[in-house]
């Protein structure tokens, strides 16, 4: 799939210093488009998060995307839109944490960041679009509506934190990278072909406002200590922890219990109820999800009006797995073909019609095969 | 292209260029005691002496620098750890808080690391320290007063200081003032004998030198304590060998400055007017920073904030226009904090953000300024509708 030549957009494309925004502001510069760089600074002290070359808060990082920008040929700006980060990102991964759910900032920062404050300023300044390094296809219908579509190549795609744009946002995305056929490796290549510093810079993993990779030390600097009880499905107490909060349905290292299981199996999180700060353990089998329920139902579209069959993707880099979903009351149905494991409250579902994004919604309760004692329902 | 960032850096003059690219060709290391040392050694003298007669300095009292970071770290550190060390007693840094980092980030330091007392003076609505508030601040204690420094003119908002009666208050307790006059030089008088300063920071690439090169006017009775020690060369004051080719090119461009300064500041100044004038036309609740009378602020310097804008867009948006400008704030890792100068003058913090800083220089015509008359009132509008995010 290539991208039809279009009249030249005012693009504005977030560098966060890495090589794949880099390459995508490159290619939109070079397809003919007015390309303005944009580095998004997104943690109040910049200094505090000076580690390593990761993440996308660091000076060094500001400091890769001007080079990018300045080799490219195109202003560069840094926006400080770390306070709308704060409070709509990081506030909002502790508060899903806090709650027992397991977030994903990094469609949380797409919804409310990159395709809100920044496309927002960016429609307010006369930009016709906002161009961002993700590994999706966008394809413009004959009626001028806009779909979003998996990246050309599957092991590359990053559609599923896209999932939340709606069509609006859509109107407005770039997505450069989208249509490679080409490895991380030939990425890097293209970088290098272009004059690009970046391309030999290591990817960033995880999660970019926790630049040492713990996520758990974050957490607990964050919502401190909070010992409870592990217990098993009958409720019998069989270890203690240090906050439910640190905890992922689906979760099997850590968990520090003593003694193994009457019948000599693993152990796994089944459920985390953060009213009574207790962490529920038990065989792999219980956490055999057969149907769910979704809120916050975002659409690259219009809204299905009846049940539907779909894929559906329920975290990044996940397996596709058939569904039949329908919309009632503004809630997302969800049943599947074949039990799944490890859903955890919090996570996105995102439904897809073969290669095109359906829609996406939060996580909110999930049914088991095997009912699980002291679970929320 | 209009390029109305002349505070920032000015293009060299051609005559600066000369100067330089025909030293680029000779070899000489102004200590060597050989020919081709003496003969740098005649260039960088006589440099040091056209600059002293650009400043109203003698040539002793021009150390040559790196540029007017450096001889304002030279002047704050170097002064305040020689009076330190002559009387333990003297700890009190008396500054404005409308400083250039350069100076604000040095005492700032003398304060977390070397055991100083800084203080702010207080400033008026335009910026502007009165002699008064020096003479009162050193009189509380004058015995504990390491040194005060207070530019000459403020690189953000353009305000002329009254230095020369600032010196005078200093001086009736035997307080040496330091002064950046960065900005000041080539657009107001600067003398230095008959300013009553103990030293004075100048720089070469804001008059039309070159980079990289700059210099602390240093009365004769003053040996601060080196901040680059080495060869001992500048009065071993400042020690490393002197780039030739840039110190004449910088004797050049002070020589010039000082020769065109009445004619330039009158031509500049009426540009400037128009200039002002054209945005307030445009946009006519742009609110002028700085004073507002004409010999308060530097001739070239037209700074104004924008309500409900944000300068970052306005920025964006002219550049995007061929239009070259500041927000005239400091930049951490390139985000744009509300400028410390605005808010020292009681700013409004939100007002603060939306401020443009539009600094005239040789180059400047009057097309210039019909390029931002045009472009202003729409960007303003468009800027406006982004808000502050």
């Amino acid at each position: 799939m290539t991208h039809t030549p279009q009249r030249p957009l005012r693009v504005l494309a977030a560098m966060s210093g890495g090589v794949d925004s880099a390459v995508a502001a490159a290619r939109a510069a070079e397809a003919g488009h007015d390309v303005t760089g944009v580095h998004l600074a997104l943690s109040a002290n910049p200094q505090s998060f000076r580690t390593g070359a990761r993440g996308c808060c660091t000076i060094e990082d500001s400091r890769d995307a001007r080079r990018a920008a300045d080799v490219i040929g195109i202003p560069f700006y840094v926006w400080d839109l770390a306070e709308r980060f704060r409070e709509d990102v990081v506030d909002d991964f502790v508060a899903e944490y806090e709650a027992g759910r397991t977030p994903n900032p990094c469609l949380r920062c797409n919804e409310k960041i990159k395709f809100a404050a920044l496309l927002d300023k960016a429609l307010a300044l006369g930009f016709d679009a906002v161009c961002t390094g993700h590994y999706a296809t966008v394809v413009t219908r004959e009626d001028g509506a806009r779909e979003l579509h998996r990246a050309s190549d599957m092991a590359k795609d990053q559609s599923y934190v896209l999932g939340v744009l709606d069509e609006k946002q859509l109107a407005h995305a770039m997505f450069p990278l989208g249509d490679t056929l080409t490895t991380k490796d030939e990425i890097r290549a293209e970088a290098e072909r272009r004059g690009l510093a970046v391309a030999k810079k290591p990817d960033s993993h995880d999660i970019c406002f926790i630049a040492d990779g713990d996520t758990q030390g974050f957490l607990a600097s964050r919502l401190g200590k909070a010992e409870g009880d592990i217990v098993d499905e009958s409720g019998t107490r069989v270890g203690s922890h240090d906050g439910a909060y640190g905890f992922t349905i689906g979760q099997r290292k850590g968990l520090r219990i003593g003694h193994p299981a009457p019948d000599g199996k693993p152990r796994y999180v089944l459920d985390i109820s953060p009213v009574d700060n207790t962490v529920t353990v038990g065989p792999a089998e219980a956490l055999d999800v057969t149907a769910l329920t979704a809120i916050r139902p975002r659409w690259c579209g219009t809204a299905p009006s009846g049940p539907g069959t779909y894929t559906a993707q329920l975290r990044a880099h996940g397996d596709e797995t058939p569904v039949t979903a329908t919309l009632e009351d503004g809630e997302l149905r969800v049943t599947f073909e074949q039990p799944v494991r490890g859903v955890a409250p919090g996570q996105a579902i995102v439904l897809y019609d073969g290669t095109r994004v359906v829609g996406s919604a939060t996580i909110a309760t999930t049914t088991r095969r095997t009912a699980v004692a002291g679970a929320r329902p | 292209m209009a390029y109305l960032d002349h505070a920032a850096t000015t293009p060299m003059l051609p005559e600066a260029i000369e100067a330089m690219t025909a030293q680029l060709a000779v070899t000489g290391n102004a200590s060597s005691l050989h020919a081709a040392g003496r003969r740098a050694r005649r260039t960088v003298e006589e440099a040091r002496e056209a600059l002293a007669d650009a400043l109203g300095a003698r040539p002793s009292e021009v150390v040559l620098t790196s540029g007017g970071t450096e001889a304002d770290n030279l002047a704050v550190k170097g002064l305040y750890w020689a009076r330190r060390d002559a009387d333990p007693r003297r700890v009190r840094v008396l500054t404005s808080p409308v400083e250039h980092h350069a100076v604000l980030d040095a005492v700032h330091w003398l304060g977390e690391h070397e055991g100083a007392t800084v203080e702010y003076l207080p400033v008026d609505g335009h910026g502007r320290v009165h002699p008064e508030a020096l003479r009162e601040a050193i009189a509380r204690d004058p015995e504990s007063v390491a040194l005060a420094t207070v530019m000459w003119a403020n690189n953000e908002i353009g305000t002329v200081m009254p230095v020369r009666e600032l010196a005078a208050a200093a001086r009736e307790f035997d307080v040496p003032l330091h002064s950046d006059a960065v900005q000041a030089f080539g657009q107001v008088p600067v003398g230095f004998a008959d300013s009553g300063l103990a030293a004075m920071t100048v720089s070469s690439h804001k008059i039309g030198g070159p980079y990289g090169i700059g210099a602390l006017l240093l009365g004769r009775e003053y040996s601060p304590v080196p901040v680059l020690h080495g060869g001992g060369q500048e009065r071993h004051v400042r020690s490393g060998t002197l780039d030739v080719p840039a110190v004449a090119a910088f004797a050049v461009a002070g020589r010039l400055a000082a020769e065109r300064r009445e004619s330039y500041a009158r031509e500049i100044g009426a540009l400037r007017d128009e200039l002002v004038e054209a945005v307030r036309t445009a946009v006519p609740d742009a609110v002028l920073g700085g004073d507002p009378a004409p010999d308060g602020r530097l001739p070239a310097n037209a700074h104004f904030s924008f309500p409900g804008c944000e300068g970052d867009s306005l920025l964006l948006l002219l550049d995007a226009q061929g239009i070259e400008c500041s927000t005239g704030s400091a930049c951490t890792a390139g985000v744009a904090q509300p400028s410390h100068v605005l808010l020292a003058t009681g700013t409004d913090p939100d007002l603060a953000r939306g401020t443009l800083r539009f600094t005239l220089g040789h180059t400047s015509t009057r097309a210039d300024v019909e390029a931002v008359a045009k472009a202003i009132g729409p960007a303003v509008d468009r800027a406006r509708t982004a808000g502050l995010s």
